[in-house]
């Protein structure tokens, strides 16, 4: 009796589930090859269908170089690089709406995270390792392209390209430093700024800029703030499309030593 | 051809072998260089003809087609104003406009810029475009001249992309084959139209025949540069790796954030300095580079003409083209030796760094850095 009963239900779920995969509105939102539409078989068309019928496009191409895939060659480290970028955003919108940029709010606004918002410490935690580790597979991503020569012809520009992406990589993490206005941020910051003011001739003018002030103030906070969440990731949203593009552009991923 | 990975090759001939069904043998000794080229079969025996204009100022020269003859090419229909009005000179625009069904500048453009190109006089040219619209003039009244067969081996080997229309009917190919192919004029690829000796009525309904429309040479297209190499669909192969590697990531970042919590010291206070005071890790080896130099070495010089103007010169500096290690001992060693050192001052700065900024062992005084505060205490 009770198995009849739970037939009935798998065929009834079975049929409902085939009828919602094969409607309209599935069939319109997954594009021809997609790996979840009903019907997909394993083809060599449908494998480049899912690629070259998706967003992914933008990113990769149909076919890469077999030794590109081995992970001992890339160790994955741009991909990675890219993906800890995703994740700090994803974390650093969360912390968003829990933070006021004042001098004030702020060290209130981070202490609370801990408190009284729910997966608030875990989430802060995930930001600020987070971004030490990008910090870190940047620098070890272009230690890997060194050491296998990729930025040989015709990469040239892609390394170029790569070291602005570090530079925007330790300015986005530095800014990030002063939000928590803890002793430890406010006095690293500090160390930091003094070293922009030994700049020739317009030191002083840099490191004004940089802290919308002579020092270290309650104004610095909302100046960098704003770098943070907003003008950095800005400027390295568009130059990771350009590295991006060039890995394609130039030939895809360098050839085996 | 002797390039080519030996594996790639086999590949390649083993389809080719089983698309054309002859030993793959065969195949690979055509490769290779060593036998002739095999004629590659399309459809039912194609018999190849070259596509000539026809010349519409001498259409009496054009020879009567026999109405059985399977082979027979329908081409433009001998134009019957061409006899009378090619040697006239002057060219009635406005008439032909109105048959035309189009302005009479634009067909007068269109006429001179193409006699020009053709060398006809443009009462010829005229003629002929007008000629193919006369939906009277029937196909067969005309045949054209006896078409030169192209040698088949020839046309095989510079096919670089056959491209293939269904035949529909006879007199939708003939219209498809009227038109006057300019490549053959502009001495470009060959055109030619191979069609099946069977004849297409013999064709059962509902299945669609294949015939060869045009050849065109692979060069004329686009330059292939690039050696052959072996790759891989991104889909599953590449992307299962990084779905993977997104997946490790994530999990050891929280993980690592579960047990290890986020520095937070006192509230901001500007009239407490700290003792010592320390910028992030990664700016710290800078900050040991202080201890040692002028501010203007170490703070300015140090991190933008090495840092940053250095590494960007790295390419352009770096003429050696190998990507080889052992060719590149030089390069290695210099970047080796710059990541160490800077590695070597950040890992002082970090642990070995107490109060004044001074000397320490961390073993003996404990470590002097915040970041690692709740890690230690752990």
């Amino acid at each position: 009796m009770a198995n009849g009963i739970i037939e009935k239900v798998k065929e009834q779920a079975t049929s409902v589930w085939e009828k919602v995969h094969g409607s309209q509105v599935a069939e319109s939102i997954l594009r021809p090859g997609s790996p979840f539409k009903k019907g997909y078989s394993d083809t060599p068309r449908n494998r480049s269908y899912v690629i070259m019928n998706n967003v992914l496009y933008h990113l990769h191409p149909v076919k890469v170089k077999r030794h590109g895939v081995r992970l001992s060659y890339t160790l994955c480290l741009g991909g990675i690089s890219f993906f800890l970028f995703i994740l700090l955003t994803i974390t650093g919108i969360f912390l968003m709406f829990y933070y006021a940029p004042t001098a004030e709010a702020a060290y209130s606004d981070v202490a609370a995270l801990s408190t009284s918002v729910a997966f608030g410490s875990l989430v802060r935690n995930m930001h600020r390792w987070g971004a030490h580790f990008m910090v870190l597979s940047v620098f070890l991503h272009m230690s890997r392209v060194f050491y296998h020569g990729a930025y040989k012809p015709p990469r040239e520009f892609n390394w170029v390209v790569g070291v602005i992406l570090l530079l925007l990589t330790l300015l986005l993490s530095f800014t990030g430093y002063l939000l928590p206005w803890d002793q430890l941020a406010l006095w690293a910051v500090t160390v930091g700024t003094n070293m922009a003011g030994f700049v020739p001739v317009f030191g002083g003018q840099v490191k004004f800029l940089l802290l919308g002030s002579v020092e270290v103030t309650a104004d610095t906070i909302l100046r960098w703030y704003v770098l943070h969440v907003l003008f950095f990731p800005f400027i390295i949203v568009i130059f990771m499309a350009v590295h991006f593009w060039r890995v394609r552009k130039d030939g895809g991923i360098s050839g085996p030593l | 051809m002797s390039d080519i990975p030996e594996h790639l090759l086999r590949r390649s001939a083993e389809a080719k072998a089983k698309a054309l069904g002859i030993p793959v043998e065969d195949v690979l000794a055509e490769m290779t260089g060593e036998a002739a080229p095999t004629p590659m079969d399309i459809g039912e025996q194609p018999k190849v003809e070259t596509v000539v204009a026809p010349d519409p100022a001498t259409p009496a020269a054009v020879p009567v087609a026999e109405p059985e003859t399977p082979s027979q090419e329908p081409t433009p229909p001998a134009p019957v104003m061409a006899a009378s009005s090619a040697d006239a000179g002057d060219v009635d625009y406005d008439a032909a406009a109105t048959k035309a069904g189009m302005p009479a500048s634009l067909l007068k453009r269109s006429v001179e810029a193409k006699a020009k190109a053709s060398g006809a006089s443009p009462a010829s040219v005229l003629a002929e475009m007008l000629g193919e619209e006369v939906p009277a003039a029937p196909p067969a009244a005309s045949a054209p001249p006896p078409a030169e067969p192209a040698p088949v081996e020839e046309i095989t080997e510079s096919v670089a992309e056959v491209v293939e229309i269904p035949i529909v009917e006879p007199a939708a190919a003939a219209s498809v084959a009227a038109e006057p192919p300019a490549a053959s004029r502009s001495g470009g690829a060959t055109a030619v139209a191979a069609r099946p000796l069977a004849q297409p009525e013999a064709v059962p309904e509902g299945v669609r025949t294949q015939r060869l429309l045009t050849v065109v040479k692979a060069n004329a297209i686009q330059q292939v540069k690039s050696e052959p190499t072996d790759k891989v669909n991104t889909w599953p192969h590449l992307m299962i790796m990084e779905f993977a590697a997104l997946l490790a990531v994530t999990a050891v970042l929280i993980v690592l954030s579960v047990i290890l919590q986020a520095p937070l010291l006192e509230s901001a206070n500007f009239n407490a300095t700290p003792n010592p005071s320390k910028a992030p890790w990664y700016f710290l080896g800078l900050q040991e580079l202080l201890s040692y130099f002028d501010p203007q070495i170490a703070g300015v010089t140090v991190p933008t003409i090495i840092g940053l103007v250095g590494f960007m010169a790295i390419p352009y500096v770096d003429r050696n083209p190998s990507t080889k290690p052992s060719d590149r001992k030089f390069a290695i060693f210099m970047y080796t030796f710059f990541m160490m050192g800077a590695a070597t001052l950040t890992i002082f700065g970090v642990l070995f760094r107490g109060p004044g900024f001074n000397f320490t062992y961390p073993w003996a005084d404990g470590i002097f850095f915040d970041d690692l505060k709740d890690w230690v205490n752990f």
